[in-house]
């Protein structure tokens, strides 16, 4: 189940929005069948009648009052990491070719 | 080599007018400066915080109060927000990146008065046990230049063991405060999951993530821990903190129950770390701790369980760097897939990659059930194999890690030896407990690191046991 093959690393940067060069799939594909061997050992251990853990401190459905908040921050200033704007929204690059 | 008086003196002296705000910054930043060929700072925050330190001084000459950390010179790893430089997580994919507004923690040490001067170097992303992912440098180690100082938050702990400011802070995800601490000879603590907000750091796997202090001495981290522990209603996943200050540390060793863990002391242990660690629980037993052996069967698969539930939370958390909103951006895209693909693929360094695409297989269809949740069930295995350990005895004793300080370039070629310098700390981290590593003897002339644990919510009595070790051992 480990060993993952080219078109295994290709589905995952596909799924992962990832270009990888030739290099980097055979690097790749070595590397992550090798972690994926070592994490295999989770197969042989016992995990009957255990429940999946997904929060250690026990919190459930923390709520908060439904309020407005003001972070002290403008949409200018927020604007102003985006590589490209245009009247006060972030630009992209065209959708459909 | 570092030479600061204890953060508490230091602020009762700025606050008295004993000492200038501007003489500490001044004298942060010129050890910055003199120390560059250690790469432990990624930027300098010079002019807001001479303004900073101005303010300071002007206001504690009209009398006024400051804070529990007036005029504190501190660093903080280059994955948590701040103002004054850019925030790149030592990623090319953030290289220009300002934050809008700072984490939470920079903003409470602000507020009593500390000052942020500089940005410490990081694997990018914090993924990593060496400082060799970071995209710009690689830190060296204080002791031994050839060395890495351990990671991720190696850049941290190199800064505190230079001096070049009285506290630095580090994030933990795996172990990230308390291997470099033990690699360089640092004091680090993990608090208990959600204990400090972790809301304006950049998150790796938000199950395990915990922001703590790199120090010299346990009483300077559990002062820092003190001014940055509690509820913060930007990270729902905060705890309340202890009503008593963190800082209130009873310091008798005697009567306590200490377990030392038998799977940390066995194979793969560098015999030499063993003996010092011998030595250490030798010392403790003679200063009246009750100390046992204790088993946690399950710690042998920790970190094979992590290696599936950290990636899994990092190909989450790093889907938000599309190249849209901030960060790097693949001029040459055609459309926006391209776009997409492009920025991320220049922008993310090798070590990124190869976790998010673990991350996007544990949860794939056809596997989730395989890897992800079955890692889940063994981390809940790991969580009721502490909570019995903490039944029989109030701590857990072992070494932080199996070796000590690596060579530069030894392991970068073999990502899976590199995750196995995480061995003794991850099971910490998926447990949410606190741990602490203090600097306790030295093998191969290096520094190595003692790790005692609690249970979750035992802060204090943690701080106050490694305290009440630091006397006795360091």
């Amino acid at each position: 189940m480990a060993d993952l093959t080219q078109a295994d690393v290709l589905r995952l940067a596909k799924l992962a929005r990832l270009q990888l060069t030739h290099e980097e799939v055979d690097k790749f594909q070595k590397e992550i069948s090798a972690i994926l061997g070592y994490v295999e050992q989770l197969q042989k251990a016992d995990v009957g009648g255990l429940e999946p853990t997904h929060q250690v401190t026990g919190l459930t459905n923390v709520m908060r009052p439904d309020e407005e908040v003001s972070y002290g921050t403008t949409p200018e200033e927020l604007l102003k990491n985006a590589p490209a704007t245009e009247k006060g929204h972030f630009k992209v690059k065209r959708m459909l070719n | 080599m570092s030479t600061w008086p204890a953060i508490a003196q230091i602020a009762a002296d700025v606050s008295a007018g004993k000492t200038k705000a501007t003489d500490l910054v001044a004298e942060s930043l010129k050890r910055i400066q003199d120390t560059q060929e250690y790469q432990a700072i990624i930027a300098v925050i010079t002019d807001r915080s001479v303004v900073r330190a101005r303010d300071i001084d002007a206001r504690v000459a009209k009398g006024e109060k400051i804070g529990r950390l007036a005029g504190v010179p501190f660093i903080a790893k280059d994955n948590f927000l701040t103002f004054g430089s850019e925030t790149t997580a030592a990623s090319n994919i953030l290289k220009g990146f300002k934050a809008p507004y700072q984490a939470t923690a920079i903003e409470l040490l602000e507020a009593e008065g500390a000052i942020c001067v500089a940005k410490a170097n990081l694997d990018a992303f914090a993924h990593g046990s060496s400082t060799e992912n970071s995209d710009f440098m690689t830190t060296k180690n204080p002791h031994d230049s050839k060395r890495v100082p351990g990671g991720s938050s190696g850049g941290s702990a190199t800064a505190v063991v230079l001096g070049l400011a009285p506290f630095a802070l580090g994030t933990d995800t795996g172990g990230s405060i308390r291997l470099p601490a033990a690699f360089t000879g640092a004091v680090g603590y993990k608090p208990t999951y959600g204990l400090v907000s972790r809301s304006g750091v950049i998150a790796m796997a938000s199950s395990t993530d915990v922001i703590g202090p790199l120090t010299t001495t346990v009483e300077d981290a559990a002062l820092v821990l003190d001014v940055m522990a509690g509820k913060d209603r930007l990270d729902s996943t905060t705890i309340d903190r202890d009503k008593t200050s963190y800082t209130v540390l009873g310091s008798d060793i005697k009567g306590k129950k200490i377990g030392v863990i038998k799977e940390y002391m066995g194979q793969g242990l560098d015999p030499e770390i063993k003996r010092s660690i011998d030595a250490s629980i030798a010392k403790l037993k003679t200063s009246g701790a009750e100390i046992t052996e204790v088993s946690l069967p399950s710690l042998t698969l920790a970190l094979a369980c992590y290696y599936i539930i950290m990636p899994a939370e990092v190909s989450s958390n790093l889907s938000r760097y599309d190249g849209q909103h901030y960060g790097y951006f693949a001029q040459n895209a055609k459309n926006l897939e391209e776009s997409y693909n492009w920025s991320r693929s220049e922008g993310f360094g090798d070590e990124a990659k190869r976790r998010i695409m673990i991350g996007t297989y544990v949860l794939s269809s056809g596997y989730y059930d395989a890897y992800y949740k079955r890692a889940q069930l063994i981390r809940t295995k790991l969580i009721k194999e502490y909570e019995k350990a903490f039944s029989q005895v109030d701590f857990l004793l072992g070494p932080t890690a199996p070796m000590v300080a690596f060579e530069i370039g030894q392991n970068v070629s073999d990502p899976l030896q590199m995750y196995l310098t995480d061995i003794m700390t991850v099971g910490a981290n998926l447990a949410g407990v606190p741990a602490i590593s203090i600097p306790v003897g030295s093998a191969h002339k290096l520094p190595i690191g003692l790790q005692l644990l609690a249970p979750q919510r035992q802060d204090r009595a943690l701080l106050a046991l490694a305290k009440a070790a630091e006397e006795v051992l360091v």
